[in-house]
């Protein structure tokens, strides 16, 4: 039953997100790729990892797919479809990326893997609070810090950007 | 783990993932678009990240831990590129990446 409903969602990521790069209209492209967000916090809640997949679908099915969203909005004009890329190139990319494809799958089923048979290892939001927040041995308080820190410079640096483009812009207008 | 369906499974659908985000940024012009592929290449080595942890070492918990870094460093990547792709269609008013030869001025 659950290796059913996995492949159910396993094709429909990849359906969507072969529409989402081969689709001219920008803004269907980026819903094609929500749905890939969406389905793949499915496989991580079936995988008993319910944090990451709530993080999954909060960061970037509700954050960062609104970002694109608004952000075309902003400056693409919405009907307008993109550039169709040349035949040949088309061709020569879908060889190397399927060739490419071919010798990782080669490698992963060449590869004997000794699973683990632990039906009921489930991750609770308590294990990931006790990792993320421990200064001890196997704790992240370091790196979870320096990502705050990341993402702050992130925002004031986004902010910045954004700002010091419109101020040249309007000098250009004044000259 | 998932029921009936060992890692090899898993595996396969990240790496057909993976894949398709690389003929995305190629094949794409637009600089969005790139950015788009960028994101399921990411979205894929996450899932990578959780599947190994889950099957091979499922007492520990470190493979999570950087799924959920990851994410929060594409967050952290997504928004100043689209900053930066902002500012750059207000000087060149395009986002087709042959015209965004100019570096400066």
């Amino acid at each position: 039953m659950e290796s059913i409903v996995f492949y159910i969602i396993a094709l429909i990521m990849v359906t969507f997100a072969v529409m989402s790069v081969s689709s001219r209209n920008i803004m269907r492209s980026i819903v094609y790729l929500l749905f890939v967000m969406i389905g793949l916090s499915g496989v991580y809640f079936m995988l008993d990892f319910s944090f990451l997949g709530a993080v999954q679908l909060v960061v970037y099915a509700g954050g960062v797919i609104i970002l694109y969203i608004t952000s075309i909005m902003l400056i693409e004009k919405i009907g307008e479809s993109m550039d169709k890329p040349k035949l040949l190139q088309q061709i020569i990319a879908a060889v190397i990326t399927s060739l490419g494809a071919g010798v990782t799958l080669f490698a992963i089923y060449s590869y004997n893997f000794n699973m683990v048979a632990d039906i009921n290892n489930i991750t609770t939001v308590e294990d990931v609070g006790f990792a993320l927040l421990n200064y001890g041995e196997n704790g992240y308080i370091l790196p979870f810090e320096i990502i705050s820190m990341l993402l702050l410079a992130a925002m004031v640096g986004a902010i910045v950007i954004a700002k010091s483009g419109k101020s040249t812009n309007s000098n250009e207008l004044k000259n | 783990m998932i029921l009936g369906v060992s890692i090899y499974e898993i595996l396969t659908l990240s790496t057909i993932i993976f894949f398709i985000g690389v003929y995305g940024f190629v094949t794409r012009k637009n600089l969005i678009g790139m950015l788009m592929a960028v994101e399921l290449i990411l979205n894929s080595t996450a899932l990578n990240f959780v599947a190994i942890n889950k099957y091979l070492y499922p007492d520990l918990i470190e493979g999570g831990i950087f799924s959920l870094f990851i994410i929060a460093i594409a967050a952290a990547e997504t928004a100043l590129a689209l900053a930066i792709i902002i500012n750059l269609y207000r000087l060149v008013m395009s986002l087709n990446t042959d015209n965004l030869e100019t570096m400066k001025n």
